[in-house]
């Protein structure tokens, strides 16, 4: 991982430079909660009690599981809102919902109940609606390995993103917004270590969608990002 | 070159070199997998390819068989068929045939079953098996590879007393889950892109289907791969092409499956299904044998559209092989298809007869659309459902089984290593 611990300040000196960017790889495997819901009621209730590792699950690591690469909606909550209980008003507020803006999945779940309260209040009907299939509540268990590989400057990362297995693009870019004191990737972390020389570029990877993209998409995204700028640099 | 090589041809090298990371701490362990036979079905299938990578990978894995006699065999095809929701009582005899062959079996598997580290049991016949080992040194996993999302409920309640020891299940859709007191995980099945079932063909095999079943080339070609059975919809199948045939006079319908040589109630579907489509020299129903895997293979690459229009399903390998040819699928709006077919991009999920007929109509008029979604298709099965994801995940469970039930298992190389090893060879 980005050696978070070295690579929050925002102004460092040529002395406080952060120390290598370690390269990580996971691999994510999905277990059963025994959890089911049929109608919204029936799944705020559920919702309330999941372990939060099943929220990580329905927000972030789905994006690393068996999943078709244009995905309609960000979350696998939204997704059943639309297609199960068919309430498109619901569905694209909980879409809207940016698990970063969290400080915890504790927060998140607040929230997404919140919204779910407001719109069964305003709509009696959705009480009774019947799912047209149910929502299976699946947790994960992360498992994070080390590659014995690091980069020791940023130029580094124009030839090494393209190589990054997809899981570890996972790791690095989507996994890390649950994990970075700014909720922000590990390359935009760890750049940030180094002061305003990379700034601009921080702007650009942080421009780059996590949620709707094959994670083949977003590391070939990166990977570009990274050779142009590190060449229009060398120029 | 390697076997794994070889895959890294298809998946790209970063998924192989994800796997060796994975199975380093791995290297010697002693991974052994048991099922009830080495030729013939899914299961063998899998196996005949994930042991050889898994050796390639530096684990000592074998693949054990357990034997029977033939009354052991019909009680757990009767097992089978309860599980996926048959209501069909199994005799005590039976039964105690059941307990009995597995009790002969552990004796015979003793040594290898103790040292194993691993030991991942699958499907219902050797299930038993884990009870004469009280003193073994590995963890145990049983692998259920069947929709047994509406078992009948005394069988189940009989295997379940075998399955709740273990240290941990894997079922293929959490649908098809069932609460047990242990880590249930979920890992859907995949293909092998080099079985025969799956191997690129030269354009001269797929000439020859059409020869052989006399279908014409230059007409389009709509294909159902299942064996006769209701959950199918074979009829509903036809219905669809009768729909559309009536804006499509060229289309050509083939629903290929296997003899219902033990099934008295599949023998009823197909003769339902050939008085359906008597009079129509366009619908050819094959009659195949259960190891024309080249040929089914043929018969999909030669289809422009492939429909499984199940009203249940298991995970549906059908579908994946499909769209693994490329192929859009029309699918039923079930189980594992629902988690393949992707609306208006890798096909159609769809609930009738009318439905089907729509999307196959929509699809002959869009030529453009058949390839492009044909090749969403692939992409998203050689993403997802090849044997080497199926690897990734075994392996991963493996780490987890030694980590315990924490959401987040963080391996640093040499503490990862070091620590896997000590547990395992301690």
């Amino acid at each position: 991982m980005a050696t978070p611990e070295t690579a929050t300040a925002d102004i460092v000196d040529a002395h406080s430079r952060p120390g290598p960017f370690y390269i990580k790889d996971c691999a994510l495997v999905a277990l059963a909660t025994g959890r089911r819901a049929r109608m919204l009621q029936e799944f705020r209730t559920e919702l309330a009690t999941i372990d939060e590792s099943s929220i990580y699950h329905h927000y972030w690591g789905g994006l690393l599981q068996a999943r078709f690469e244009e995905r309609e909606f960000n979350n696998d909550f939204a997704a059943w809102i639309r297609h199960g209980i068919h309430d498109a008003i619901l569905a694209e507020r909980l879409a809207a919902l940016d698990p970063t803006d969290f400080t915890d999945l504790e927060s998140l779940r607040l929230e997404i109940i919140e919204l779910i309260d407001m719109r069964l209040d305003q709509c009696e009907g959705l009480l009774w609606m019947r799912a047209t299939q149910q929502f299976e509540f699946i947790r994960s268990q992360i498992i994070v390995f080390d590659t014995a590989r690091s980069l020791q400057q940023p130029a580094e990362l124009a030839s090494t993103v393209a190589q990054l297995s997809t899981s570890s693009i996972f790791y690095h870019f989507i996994d890390a917004r649950r994990r970075t004191a700014h909720r922000c990737d590990d390359f935009s972390d760890w750049l940030a270590g180094f002061g305003e020389e990379y700034s601009l570029l921080r702007e650009q990877v942080a421009g780059i969608d996590p949620y709707f993209g094959s994670l083949s998409e977003l590391r070939t995204q990166l990977a570009q990002l990274f050779q142009t700028h590190f060449k229009e640099a060398d120029i | 070159m390697s076997l794994l090589d070889d895959y890294a041809q298809i998946t790209g090298i970063d998924v192989i070199a994800h796997l060796r990371q994975l199975a380093a701490p791995f290297s010697g362990a002693k991974v052994v997998h048991v099922n009830s036979t080495r030729m013939g079905g899914g299961v063998a299938e899998i196996l005949t390819k994930l042991i050889p990578l898994m050796r390639e990978l530096g684990i000592d894995a074998s693949w054990e068989v357990i034997t029977g006699e033939s009354q052991f065999f019909e009680c757990t095809k009767g097992m089978h068929n309860t599980l996926q929701g048959n209501q069909v009582h199994l005799s005590d005899k039976l039964l105690r045939v059941y307990e009995n062959t597995n009790t002969d079996n552990a004796e015979a598997l003793r040594s290898v079953l103790t040292e194993a580290d691993f030991v991942f049991i699958h499907d219902p016949q050797p299930a038993a098996l884990l009870q004469h080992f009280p003193a073994r040194k590995g963890k145990w996993i049983w692998r259920c590879h069947i929709d047994a999302s509406h078992p009948y409920r005394p069988v189940w309640k009989y295997l379940r007393q075998f399955i709740a020891p273990y240290d941990a299940s894997i079922f293929s859709l959490a649908a098809f889950a069932h609460e047990l007191p242990h880590p249930i995980y979920l890992i859907p099945p995949s293909i092998d892109p080099f079985s025969d079932k799956n191997i690129e063909l030269a354009p001269d095999a797929i000439e020859n289907v059409y020869e052989k079943y006399q279908l014409d080339p230059e007409r389009p070609l709509v294909l159902q791969v299942s064996r006769f059975d209701r959950f199918k919809d074979p009829i509903g199948v036809i219905q669809a092409y009768q729909l559309a045939k009536k804006f499509l006079p060229s289309l050509q319908l083939v629903l290929a499956g296997g003899e219902a040589t033990d099934d008295p109630e599949g023998a009823i579907v197909l003769n339902e299904v050939q008085q359906a489509a008597s009079g129509d020299a366009d619908i050819h129903i094959l009659l195949l044998p259960s190891d024309a895997h080249l040929e089914i293979n043929a018969l999909q690459r030669a289809a422009d559209i492939v429909v499984q229009k199940s009203i249940r399903e298991g995970f549906g390998l059908t579908v994946t092989e499909a769209m693994w040819k490329g192929k859009p699928v029309i699918g039923g709006d079930v189980g594992g298809i629902r988690l393949q077919v992707i609306n208006h991009h890798t096909g159609f999920l769809v609930s009738t007869p009318e439905g089907a007929a729509l999307r196959i109509r929509y699809l002959l008029h869009q030529p453009g659309n058949i390839r492009e979604m044909g090749e969403k298709a692939r992409v998203l099965v050689r993403d997802n459902f090849l044997i080497t994801r199926h690897l990734r995940e075994y392996l991963a469970l493996m780490v987890a089984l030694l980590y315990g039930s924490q959401d987040r298992i963080e391996l640093s190389q040499s503490i990862s290593e070091q620590r896997l090893h000590d547990q395992l060879f301690q």
